[in-house]
């Protein structure tokens, strides 16, 4: 092992590097993408109109990557969020219209709902020891059976005068209120999406997070308390997946238990996409903003140029393949 | 060895011969002009300490890795195996210490694994029952039954599932690598009888053990491996037990094991008749704050399960253990802020996070105080990093370099600044200097010394050190007092003045005088 210092320099250069092009792939892929459609769609893609329904669109899938992703890069699956989404909509329409709260407890009671199943999950995968895959797949239908259980197999209709700011979260921003660009609930994924990158980058939870998925051996060697950052870690995916449901109630102001069906995969998409690797250790908060922006582009993109609904499923499947694929290349010639 | 005769094509007096292998890896060289011979209806019986080379050897025979130079013959005709599956078609089966066996699916399956006779893509189960019952009639054995399924058999008898499958694929040549290892006394025996009938059928065996007494009773020949080399071997009637041990470990203490005078204090792990789930079944130490404690024995004798049970890895089963003022078993989370830290035997499986950086690495087991509120400021965790880099002299470009691509020196001593960063009490240190060249070894002999010995005027305590290891000259020149792990139990401490690597390695064979 007796490098040239040379040679060292070199390949710390050549590290340094591939870091960057690690952190900027998705960024890279997003423009890309945005400049493809940009060119070949017509003019309105272009427009500010758009670029702020791409950022609301992107809005309920963003929030529910931000909390997938601190479970994938511990090394997990988290596959109930859609049925979350579901739970949370349905117990905030409960709770307006039923129970007759106000809107900001009736927020608060759908995420911490969604919390709950969240920390039922971990407590299942930490002690029955049965992987996450399969705990998951299981609270996928025990959650939506408790949503429709709710929900009496109904919607749940709110009487608008009871939503107040809560019709607003997701809509489109009035003239009058044009400084704020976007509307309150993408702002909220935006805080949100820097508070996780600071609590993966800068907190004891988030260097843990990283330790276990990295090698959970390790980690239990060096005392990490590996079983409470796992509960932790399913307990705030489910609360970002409950606040997603949020949003998806502001959008359709009406608790539905049978909405977000397969938004699971939309959202393992977006970590996927943005770097995240299924085996562990790997995956960041930009990455994961980046590829749930990347689909609702496409997405977006299609629309404008009156593509089909399935033109727009084959490319987003190509391109979570190409993403990943380039991700292995990538491994496989060097870090 | 008699190469006239190995040359003549007319002879088939050899079946195998491997003549004048030499293998580097990198910088060292795992095997020098090795030669081997092992004729039809023998036992030729392979033995060295951990690192001697037998395995590398056995990698060239069975074609997983190639020599780089010098030639083998199998049964009078030239063999050069391009991999392991070329190896088993031309006669050659390797049986490990880890069984390769899908443990799913029947004894019969198993022993047809990839060749199962088929028509037209449809299996033949009445052929392949019929090729099973013929190669495990050799066993009289009533629990291989064709149709058991190999996760409810015994070791022993899975054993047995992978010899008959080398039989049915009609070897010549079999390697049995450590076979005992894991069997009970009984099976041991079955083994034995089953090692003879191969002999009456002409097979030649080659025999890897640490035990020297299993070896004197099954081998015909015996070659002795040291550091790569061939340095004695024979008629295994010739030799004896002694001698065979004596050119084992023949082997100069280099200086590189510096003493400073210490002092022992109170004693601060105080472990009494430990048992574990498996191993270990009963051990016990008394180890003192400023001392140097080594516990010698072969791989397997359950010296990494013990140093796991006291850290809170694998649970205790019987057995009482006090750390300081505390007692009983407790986990590893507990173990760190009792003062005690564990440096793993596998630096990539379980003692670095690979993909993470030197300062996360360094400062994981207590990522407390680099910041308020639970934050971790990465320029103080590189700034505590760098204390060590620099102290231990790690080659690297920065704190915020990956460990996965520092050499093994380095990394190993990054695993071990974790400890000093923790600043802990005792130390348990599992094979501290495995697979790292002389240079880093000699630095970290020295900073165990300088642990052992502390410095009253920078403060420093001396620590308790509790280090396992296999390499005895290691042991000797750095431990004050050595014990022997030998399957499960754990000998009477010795003086290290009064033992030698001879008495040792006697003890670790299961030949001294047990305890």
């Amino acid at each position: 092992m007796t490098e040239s210092p040379k040679l060292q320099v070199q390949q710390a250069s050549i590290r340094n590097w591939r870091i960057w092009l690690n952190t900027l792939g998705p960024v890279l892929g997003l423009l890309l993408v945005y400049g493809l459609f940009a060119v070949i769609a017509p003019a309105s893609f272009r427009s500010g109109r758009n670029l702020e329904m791409i950022a609301r669109q992107t809005t309920i899938v963003g929030v529910a990557a931000l909390g997938m992703t601190l479970v994938i890069i511990s090394g997990g699956i988290d596959l109930s969020v859609g049925s979350v989404v579901a739970l949370s909509t349905i117990v905030i329409a409960w709770l307006l219209e039923r129970a007759g709260s106000g809107p900001l407890l009736a927020v608060l009671g759908g995420v911490a709902a969604a919390a709950l199943f969240g920390a039922l999950s971990g407590v299942l995968i930490t002690r029955l020891k049965v992987v996450p895959f399969i705990v998951t797949l299981g609270m996928m239908l025990v959650v939506r059976g408790a949503a429709k259980g709710i929900g009496q197999e109904q919607k749940i209709d709110v009487d608008p005068v009871r939503l107040k700011w809560l019709e607003e979260l997701l809509a489109s921003v009035p003239r009058d209120r044009w400084w704020m660009l976007v509307p309150p609930g993408v702002w909220i994924m935006l805080l949100l999406a820097v508070a996780a990158a600071v609590l993966l980058r800068y907190t004891r939870l988030g260097r843990h997070i990283f330790a276990i998925g990295s090698n959970e051996q390790t980690a239990r060697l060096c005392g990490v308390a590996v079983e409470r950052v796992k509960l932790l870690v399913y307990t705030l995916c489910a609360g970002a997946a409950g606040l997603a449901g949020v949003m998806q109630f502001s959008r359709l102001t009406v608790g539905d238990p049978t909405v977000a069906v397969g938004l699971e995969l939309d959202v393992i998409a977006a970590v996927v996409i943005g770097g995240g690797s299924f085996s562990g250790g790997e995956g960041t908060i930009l990455g994961t903003m980046v590829g749930a922006l990347i689909m609702t582009v496409i997405a977006s993109g299609c629309t404008q140029m009156g593509l089909p609904n399935w033109v727009q499923e084959i490319i987003t499947g190509a391109i979570i393949i190409t993403a990943v694929a380039l991700d292995r290349l990538r491994h496989r010639h060097g870090l | 060895m008699a190469a006239g005769e190995l040359e003549s094509p007319n002879t088939q007096r050899y079946l195998l011969s491997m003549q004048s292998i030499c293998r580097r890896f990198g910088a060292t060289v795992a095997l020098h002009d090795v030669s081997i011979t092992v004729a039809p209806g023998r036992v030729l019986a392979l033995v060295g300490e951990n690192g001697a080379g037998k395995s590398t050897l056995m990698k060239v025979l069975s074609g997983a890795i190639r020599a780089d130079s010098g030639r083998m013959r199998l049964d009078g005709r030239v063999y050069k195996p391009a991999n392991p599956l070329d190896a088993r078609r031309a006669g050659v089966a390797m049986i490990y210490q880890e069984l390769s066996l899908a443990p799913h699916l029947t004894v019969q399956e198993n022993i047809m694994l990839g060749m199962e006779p088929s028509r037209f893509g449809v299996v033949r189960w009445n052929e392949v029952q019929r090729r099973s019952v013929q190669a495990l009639a050799e066993f009289e054995n009533p629990e291989l039954t064709p149709q058991a399924k190999v996760s409810d058999l015994s070791v022993g008898s899975q054993q047995l599932v992978e010899i008959a499958r080398a039989l049915a694929i009609g070897c010549k040549v079999l390697v049995l690598d450590e076979p005992t290892s894991s069997l009970t006394q009984q099976d041991v025996e079955r083994l034995f009888q089953i090692i003879g009938r191969l002999k009456d059928q002409g097979k030649a065996i080659v025999y890897i053990s640490h035990f020297i007494e299993e070896v004197q009773r099954i081998a015909d020949y015996v070659t002795i491996l040291r550091d790569g080399k061939v340095v004695g071997g024979g008629n295994v009637n010739a030799l004896t037990t002694g001698q065979i041990i004596a050119q084992m470990v023949g082997r100069k203490v280099e200086q590189l094991y510096p003493r400073s005078a210490r002092r022992p204090g109170d004693v601060v792990l105080d472990v009494e008749k430990l048992a574990g789930r498996d191993k270990p079944e009963a051990a016990g130490i008394q180890l003192r704050r400023g001392e140097v404690f080594g516990i010698a024995g072969l791989v397997g004798a359950g010296r990494t399960e013990f140093l796991r049970c006291i850290f809170g890895l694998e649970p205790v089963k019987s057995g009482k253990i006090r750390l300081g003022v505390y007692t009983g078993p407790a986990s590893p989370l507990r173990r760190w802020s009792q003062g005690a830290g564990m440096l793993s035997e596998d630096r990539q499986r379980e003692g670095l996070v690979f993909s993470l950086s030197i300062a996360d690495n360094v400062t994981l087991s207590k990522l407390k105080g680099f910041g308020p509120f639970g934050f971790v400021l990465p320029g103080r965790q590189d700034k505590a990093a760098l204390r060590w880099l620099e102290q231990l002299a790690i080659r690297c470009e920065g704190p915020r370099q990956p460990v996965a691509s520092l050499s093994g020196g380095n990394q190993q001593k990054v695993a071990l600044a974790r400890l000093l960063q923790h600043d802990v009490d005792v130390l348990l240190l599992d094979e501290p200097t495995r697979g790292i060249d002389v240079a880093a070894k000699a630095s970290i002999y020295r900073l165990i010394d300088k642990l052992a010995t502390g410095s009253p005027e920078q403060g420093q305590a001396p620590k308790a050190i509790l280090m396992v290891s296999s390499y005895l000259p290691e042991l000797l020149g750095v431990c004050d007092r050595v014990a022997v792990m030998c399957r499960g139990r754990l000998g009477v401490a010795h003086n290290v003045n009064d033992v030698d690597e001879h008495t040792l390695m006697l003890e670790a064979t299961g030949q001294g005088v047990p305890a």
